[in-house]
């Protein structure tokens, strides 16, 4: 076992610091370390997008990153995507659109789309079937999903 | 009923609070991993463990050698075979299981699975089902007394009539189709935590299991523990598709650890060994004969399929039907006379032939009736939509006995197919074919008229492992009016906690929001056989409603004694009974639901609860059209579908938006199963599709937009008029898809093109005909 490192993030807002192997993934880090479930994982060959998580604004597959990547960053998960227990417009989105079945890749979808928005408030249906070309679903054919964001994209507008 | 409530289960999901199993952590909870053979057949000449016990962290190391002590080396399959846990002796298929390592974490595990040696000493390897009766081909099961890689021969039907009409049709049309081996690949794979208590001898396993009833009496069967010491909790689960319905080694494995350790042990799989080694699809390998008159009537279909099941046959089907419900492959066409064959054969290759969002085979029998319809109509040189309108089942002649043996419950396949070919404008989608033919450019329109048979079962004939295939709903209303509905099924993203709410709110009064739907607990649900099959509306739904209705009829007992009428005095409207000719004297099902726990009239019980189990008098025969427009590339050979048109008839529907997300997620699979998937494997047995990066998924990018529509024939015994519906769009859709792609070519020759159809094989094809660019 290698020597554990000293890392400090800051996840949903909130200051975090653990000492962690240094081929801990960030997804275990997040999911196990600290709790926060949301993040899922679905495959090995970082294809399915479930991880999803915003580090530094941007979306990563956390299955693919290690924890002490992440030191001195800011990292946004589904669990801070709430205010205050209000629902985001996309989270609203993907429940009045019937964007999610089972709700395993809504977490890494709803981080994903969060991110497109952020760069492109008023994406085309082609930019949004891109913006979540990265993550996968079996359940819904994406056809609600597109649908969620741009419910969100107007309700942000 | 029919109304497009927003699903309950939502609020969680959108803020990451479901609870996966993945997401169970108990105190001292260790982690399992499998080690598993690189080998397709070879034999076990030694498992090396003591290095990976030394490794700080490793709680146990567990073989096969360790669990034939216990008796659990093998447990059965769920149709009429055993598998190995871990392997004893040999192994049999490429990622086979092998040892099970338990150590304090994740990482510690993993560390230790790599430290673990086994030599293997090669055997020759079965890999073509074709081959597996040959007299030189290795005897892959010699545990069996039946020296021999044959599982079972299967027949249904009239074979001498059906001969002597081939014999002396005047038409005849072929096909030999494979249905490749598919993996239904849920995103969320599949994996338990065991969490065995020394001391009160309870074991509890957070499991995916699309079945945890079934699970928990085939525990306490195989490892003798006492049925109410087991719990099996299948919380939410990310997708199953038929790939939870088994019981996996990996379940067995945590379980008997934690026995061993005293400690709760999670197992979860990653996706290479999902894909690998849990339960594929399909693999049927397909001839089907028709014989017609020349004006396209037909009269008699033979089908002849080879089945491969790969090391074990654990298909997970009802106990009657070793080729589940295939024989449902007349379809929506009257045939007079049918015959139907099947073998199965034990290859290298991992076990199943379970039902991939199928009730059982019948995506396999729609897809090959719906390809020889099409190739007779190219025979015929008739329009395949003419052919299809000729021979189907007419609206009367329902309840209709087909050759096979089923007796379809209703159907109106000519509105089916209308409404479908209105709504694409298949005419001008001829005209503009006909055009474009003219200028070399390459387009395909494809046609699917399914008819499915979903809902299993009656218990007279269907049951797994001996359980009959009843399903079941526990309703109780709380003193406030307020209740909570258990049911012996479970779902995995099909909206259950909305649906079966719905139906409770239906026949009750009282609101959706007010009624909680629990699955998936064995110590709290009443027994039933779960959700697969596209079963749970035609088999819990009908109990949900008959339960309320035992609680109506109780309810109008209390509502006599509060109104001081006699019962014959009082009229039901939803939420309320009230006295005949006065409607202002009422009581609302929330007021009698109050009296039930304070003021029950003399000589009746207290509470208002009950309880159904649904034994269906008949299986459900949905129905529909699908219609698919191609576009080929003649440069490339990728095939772009333009449009896709599903109409659906599904009988009376509870929630719409629900139904149409069904469509829209089975309508993908379709289109991966056609253009994309196909678990392979080289000659060797090495497994080709064993990850996302070979197993396609498709993205957002490749899955068009899905047009849908309905229409509505009920199914007359089922309580609500509902069929069930979840599995309708993978049925239906591959023939559509691979009938549009033929019908694109269909000019150059072609008549027939297996699956996955991608562009590197249609370009082969385009190369061939000379019209490639």
């Amino acid at each position: 076992m290698a020597k554990k490192i000293r890392i400090r993030i800051k996840i949903n807002g909130v200051d975090r610091d653990a000492e962690v192997e240094p081929r801990l993934l960030l997804v275990h880090f997040i999911r196990d370390i600290l709790g926060l479930t949301g993040t899922h994982v679905g495959c090995d060959t970082t294809n399915c997008g479930a991880c999803t998580v915003l580090l530094g604004g941007k979306p990563v597959k956390s299955c693919t990153v290690f924890a002490v990547q992440a030191d001195e960053q800011e990292i946004r998960t589904i669990e801070g995507v709430a205010n205050h227990g209000k629902l985001h417009p996309l989270q609203e989105g993907f429940k009045e659109e019937h964007g999610l079945q089972c709700g395993f890749c809504t977490p890494g979808m709803i981080m994903a789309a969060q991110a497109l928005l952020e760069r492109n408030p008023h994406p085309t249906e082609q930019e949004i079937r891109w913006g979540i070309s990265g993550n996968l679903c079996r359940c819904t054919g994406y056809q609600n999903i597109v649908k969620a964001v741009q419910y969100a994209a107007s309700k942000m507008a | 009923m029919g109304h497009s409530v927003k699903r309950k289960e939502d609020q969680r999901f959108v803020q990451g609070k479901g609870t996966y199993v993945d997401d169970v952590r108990l105190p001292g909870m260790a982690y399992g991993q499998m080690i598993r053979s690189p080998y397709a057949h070879a034999r076990i000449v030694a498992i090396r463990t003591e290095e990976a016990k030394k490794l700080p962290g490793v709680l146990a190391v567990i073989t096969g050698e360790d669990l034939e002590k216990a008796g659990l080396a093998w447990m059965p399959t769920l149709f009429h075979d055993r598998q190995m846990v871990l392997a004893t002796g040999k192994v049999l298929f490429q990622s086979q299981e092998v040892a099970f390592v338990v150590a304090e974490d994740r990482y510690a595990a993993a560390d230790a699975a790599e430290l673990i040696e086994v030599e293997y000493e090669e055997l020759p390897v079965l890999v073509d089902p074709h081959r597996a009766l040959d007299a030189d081909a290795p005897i892959l099961r010699d545990d069996r007394e039946e020296k021999t890689n044959h599982i079972f021969h299967w027949e249904v039907g009239n074979r001498q009539a059906t001969d002597r009409e081939l014999q002396n049709a005047p038409v005849r049309a072929k096909v030999d189709a494979v249905f490749q081996r598919c993996h239904p690949a849920p995103l969320e794979t599949c994996g338990c935590v065991a969490d065995y208590n020394s001391a009160t001898g309870r074991l509890t396993v957070w499991e995916t299991s699309q079945a945890p009833h079934a699970h928990r009496t085939l525990f306490a069967l195989v490892a003798g523990i006492p049925e109410n010491n087991i719990r099996i909790i299948a919380p939410d689960i990310g997708g199953g598709f038929g790939n939870k319905v088994p019981i996996y080694p990996g379940y067995v494995c945590a379980v008997v650890a934690s026995l061993q350790l005293g400690r709760p042990v999670k197992w979860i799989e990653t996706r290479s060994e999902n894909l690998q080694s849990t339960g594929f699809a399909r693999d049927y390998h397909m001839t089907a004969e028709v014989a017609a008159e020349r004006d396209g009537k037909v009269k008699a279909l033979r089908v002849r399929t080879l089945a491969d099941h790969g090391a074990f046959n654990a298909a997970a089907q009802p106990s009657k039907y070793p080729a589940g419900l295939f024989s449902i492959c007349t379809g929506s066409y009257d045939f007079s006379t049918a015959f139907c064959e099947v073998d199965g054969v034990y290859t290298n290759k991992a076990p199943g032939g379970i039902a991939y969002r199928c009730s059982f085979r019948v995506t396999e029998a729609a897809y090959l009736i719906e390809r020889v319809m099409d190739v007779l109509a190219a025979e015929l040189q008739m329009d395949p939509v003419e052919l299809r309108r000729k021979n189907f089942i007419s609206s009367e002649k329902f309840p209709y006995q087909s050759p096979l043996g089923w007796t379809y419950d209703s159907g109106d396949y000519h509105a089916a197919m209308n409404l479908a070919l209105e709504k694409i404008g298949y005419h001008e989608l001829r005209r503009e074919q006909e055009e474009k033919r003219k200028r070399g450019e390459l387009m395909g329109i494809g046609v699917s008229s399914f008819t499915e048979i979903v809902g299993a079962g009656p218990a007279h004939s269907f049951d797994i492992v001996g359980i009959k295939m009843f399903d079941s709903c526990e309703i109780r209303v709380h003193p406030t009016g307020k209740a909570i509905a258990r049911m012996g099924t479970k779902a995995q993203g099909q909206g259950h906690e909305t649906t079966f709410a719905q139906i409770v709110a239906q026949e009750l009064g009282i609101p959706v929001a007010d009624i909680t739907v629990e699955e998936g607990d064995t110590d709290t649900a009443p027994y039933g056989l779960g959700t697969y099959a596209s079963r749970s509306t035609p088999t819990a739904g009908a109990a949900t409603a008959m339960a309320s209705r035992k609680i109506r009829e109780k309810a109008k007992k209390i509502a006599g004694h509060l109104l001081e009428v006699s019962e014959e005095d009082l009229e039901w409207e939803p939420g309320r009974f009230y006295v005949k000719g006065a409607p202002g004297k009422a009581k609302t099902i929330q007021e009698i639901a109050f009296a039930a726990y304070t003021n029950v009239p003399p000589g009746l019980e207290a509470g208002l609860e009950a309880v159904h189990y649904y034994d269906p008098p008949n299986l459900t025969f949905p129905f529909g059209t699908y219609v698919c427009v191609v576009d080929i590339d003649r440069g490339t050979g990728e095939v772009k579908v333009r449009r896709f048109v599903a109409v659906d008839d599904c009988g009376n529907i509870i929630n719409p938006m629900i139904v149409d997300g069904q469509i829209h997620g089975g309508l993908t699979e379709g289109l991966a199963i056609a253009f994309m998937q196909e678990i392979a494997y080289d000659e060797s047995g090495n497994v080709q599709g064993g990850t996302f990066m070979d197993y396609l998924v498709p993205t957002a990018v490749e899955t068009p937009n899905w047009e849908t529509d309905k229409t509505c024939t009920p199914s007359p015994h089922h309580p609500l008029g509902a069929k069930g519906v979840g599995e309708s769009p993978n049925v239906g859709s591959p023939a559509a898809f691979v009938n549009a792609v033929v019908d694109a070519l269909s000019h150059l020759g072609v008549r027939h093109i297996d699956m996955p159809i991608t562009p590197w094989k249609v370009w082969q094809i385009l190369k061939e005909k000379g019209v490639a660019e």
